[in-house]
């Protein structure tokens, strides 16, 4: 019996009531697609108003409101919880051979966290004095002075910490606990690793976004002063308990991409990973490295010029692992039996965007440099690199490379294909136009824009109607699938990890009996021990 | 889930210390916004933390230290097996937490009688750097108040629990990690005390 069949009752009582940590991921996948899309949507109205320099399509109190609820979507309910909550729930548990997480019920409480501060956030935006406008940062003196609803919007990014902390906490006792006898450290698989080194993230520096939202609430209502100079509090104690975490959060971000990805570029390769450790423990580097970065953000906030050098200096250093992984990755595919399936082509495109994304930020993390970049297109750019074409194209290999074993049908490769193309082609024509319209001085977060800049603009808008046309087809097709595909095989890919080991869809149980791990997770040749 | 109901204890007290970890951060960051302040205001903070009752917050500092004998003890006595002895010492740690809380109701109400509360009289003509002092003493020791009283009501539950026979010797994860959680709350006040108290 498959994890999809009725169970109980059946119906949406008996999904909303599961425990199963299979049935978790699917709950996270269908709320996160709808938050997605509302995301997606903020920013496309976004990119509309630049189709005309001045007043057009939105006001500006609007688009400042547009700007930041586009944010807090993004960041905090997709690209923040997207593949722990996802494919780390479908797939840890059976990638160690286990039969659920160490904690089912506090697994389905996080996701009741989860729906809750999603849904006050969309309340944040009807209630009230009008959306939030702060920006997703929520900087003071700015998040305390206006009268939109900040509090709620706080409140509700708090309660998605604590689903995260919640989340993170139950992946590390289950990868402690419950892996299959012989399932030894070095014989997990890679996304095991990075959602371990990811979940490590999530319980240590959550707590401080927690108490640092709960502080916005506190002197909004009480007017406490902590952060306002003139009752001897300092605003920049705000922006560094507001990085502290969320720097390391980008890394939550990234890393189980990086995951997902690793695991899909040897089952297309045919080939074993190259640097297996040197992968797995550049996953706990980024990880200590990624939570000591933080200030980067602020060198032109005022900090002193010790702790820019400081800051600097550790930023060029952590893009070393992540520079790890990308030659591991590149040597993997190096005489390798390449099929060039949608998930390859998706997982290939997270690591050439990941790179632009990557080496952008190096430069936007020199001193100097920064001066000039600081607050423009190029900032934003850089992100939407990473985070969009990073996370989000890994999210979509992911999909694609796991879609036939959590729904056991196939989608037709042929519009996944065309979805790629629209998207690489939009992504590029958007993003990249930031990045040269930001080094030449467009600031971010502008409602008008100056003359010199409307080509820019213009040719930004254009892609996205390019990106958000793929979009369109890589979900419609799936949806297609989900209906009328053909049944998926157990193992359609030819992967080796143990997820193909058993039926598409996966039994309840995951496995019938508890598997015994005698080689490493990427042994293509049996004959040679790994 | 498997059929057969498992525990895994081990597992269980993973999960605990994780918990613990992020209370940790979550006072954590609190403690880094308190080093920021005190550091731009050494003095103020000096001349403000006199206005605090030392009596009070040694006072509570014994309590604390007294409750977390006795939730050790109540850990030692089920292991034992003695049901009747753990019902006690549970009661007793109870006691203390609501001593505690008792405690801080009569400093914090001693506090807005002389109008120090947040945007209260009694700060608005002060030095600007005590008005960050007295707020990180409400924000700190409030949230410290409260997970007293939370593990105040979890010791409660532990009660029943222990009444009804659901905590014995040989199943008693649940008394040790509220214990766990209890010491913690006992040590972040620990260094609470000084802080705000001993600052002068």
């Amino acid at each position: 019996m498959s994890y999809l069949d009725r169970q109980g009752r059946g119906g949406l009582w008996s999904w909303i009531t599961s425990t199963d940590h299979k049935r978790i991921g699917v709950l996270y996948l269908c709320v996160m697609t709808l938050l997605f899309w509302a995301g997606v949507s903020l920013g496309v109205v976004m990119r509309l108003k630049h189709l005309v320099a001045g007043d057009f399509f939105v006001s500006a109190q609007t688009y400042n409101a547009l700007f930041t609820v586009h944010g807090v979507i993004m960041i905090f309910m997709f690209v923040i919880p997207g593949l722990p909550a996802v494919f780390g729930n479908f797939f840890m548990p059976i990638l160690i051979g286990a039969r659920d997480v160490a904690f089912p019920r506090l697994n389905l409480l996080s996701w009741y966290c989860f729906v809750t501060g999603a849904g006050l956030a969309l309340l944040s935006l009807f209630a009230g004095h009008g959306a939030p406008d702060t920006g997703w940062t929520f900087y003071v003196p700015f998040s305390i002075r206006t009268g939109t609803n900040v509090s709620l919007a706080v409140f509700a990014a708090f309660v998605l910490g604590m689903s995260s902390i919640l989340t993170g906490l139950n992946f590390i006792t289950t990868i402690h606990r419950l892996r299959a006898p012989g399932m030894t450290w070095h014989r997990m698989p890679l996304f095991v690793w990075a959602i371990y080194s990811t979940a490590w993230i999530q319980v240590l520096v959550t707590p401080i976004i927690g108490i640092t939202l709960v502080l916005v609430i506190l002197e909004r209502f009480f007017n406490v002063g902590i952060f306002d100079p003139s009752k001897g509090g300092d605003p920049l104690l705000y922006q560094h308990m507001f990085w502290i975490y969320s720097h390391p959060a980008v890394y939550i971000m990234i890393v189980p991409a990086m995951g997902a990805v690793t695991e899909i570029i040897p089952t297309f390769a045919r080939k074993s990973i190259f640097g297996y450790k040197a992968i797995a423990y550049s996953s706990i580097a980024i990880a200590a490295f990624g939570s000591v970065v933080w200030a980067h953000h602020m060198f032109t906030s005022g900090i002193s010029d010790t702790a820019g050098f400081v800051f600097s200096l550790l930023t060029f250093i952590v893009a070393v692992p992540s520079a790890i992984k990308v030659f591991n990755w590149t040597a993997t595919l190096y005489k390798g039996s390449i099929e060039m399936a949608p998930a390859m082509l998706f997982a290939l495109t997270f690591v050439f965007l990941f790179a632009v994304g990557g080496l952008t930020g190096i430069i936007q993390g020199a001193l100097g440099i920064n001066v000039h970049l600081h607050d423009t297109y190029w900032i934003v750019g850089h992100f939407h690199y990473v985070m969009f074409g990073g996370t989000g194209f890994a999210f979509f290999a992911a999909l694609l490379y796991w879609f036939p074993k959590m729904f056991g049908r196939m989608y037709d490769p042929k519009p996944a294909y065309a979805a790629w193309l629209l998207m690489f082609t939009g992504f590029n024509l958007l993003y990249f136009t930031f990045l040269v319209m930001g080094a030449q001085g467009m600031p971010r977060r502008y409602y008008a824009h100056l003359p010199q800049f409307h080509t820019g603009h213009l040719i930004a808008t254009g892609g996205s109607w390019l990106l958000v046309a793929g979009l369109m087809v890589l979900f419609g097709n799936l949806i297609v699938a989900l209906r009328k595909g053909r049944k998926a095989e157990a193992n359609p890919w030819g992967g080796i990890t143990l997820e193909w080991r058993i039926p598409s869809p996966p039994p309840t149980e995951n496995f019938a009996e508890i598997p015994v791990i005698t080689t490493g997770p990427y042994v293509f040749n049996p004959t040679r021990p790994g | 889930m498997s059929a057969a109901p498992h525990k895994d204890y081990q597992g269980a007290k993973i999960g605990m210390w994780l918990f613990l970890f992020t209370e940790l951060m979550l006072f954590g960051g609190l403690f880094v916004l308190y080093a920021g302040s005190r550091a731009l205001h050494p003095e103020e903070f000096h001349n403000a933390s006199r206005e605090l009752n030392m009596f009070l917050g040694v006072a509570n500092t014994a309590i604390l230290l007294t409750s977390s004998l006795f939730a050790a003890a109540a850990v030692t006595a089920i292991q034992r097996g003695s049901k009747k002895l753990a019902l006690w010492l549970v009661g007793l740690t109870i006691a203390c937490g609501a001593a505690f809380l008792a405690n801080k109701a009569v400093e914090w109400s001693q506090k807005f009688h002389h109008g120090i509360y947040p945007n209260g009289p009694a700060l608005a003509h002060s030095p600007p750097g005590e008005a960050v002092f007295f707020g990180l003493y409400f924000i700190m020791t409030g949230l410290h108040g409260l997970h007293i009283l939370a593990g105040t009501i979890l010791f409660g539950v532990m009660f029943v629990l222990l009444a009804r026979g659901r905590i014995r010797a040989d199943d008693h994860v649940l008394l040790e990690n509220s214990g766990l959680y209890w010491h913690l709350v006992d040590v972040i006040w620990i260094f609470l005390l000084p802080l705000f108290y001993l600052a002068a």
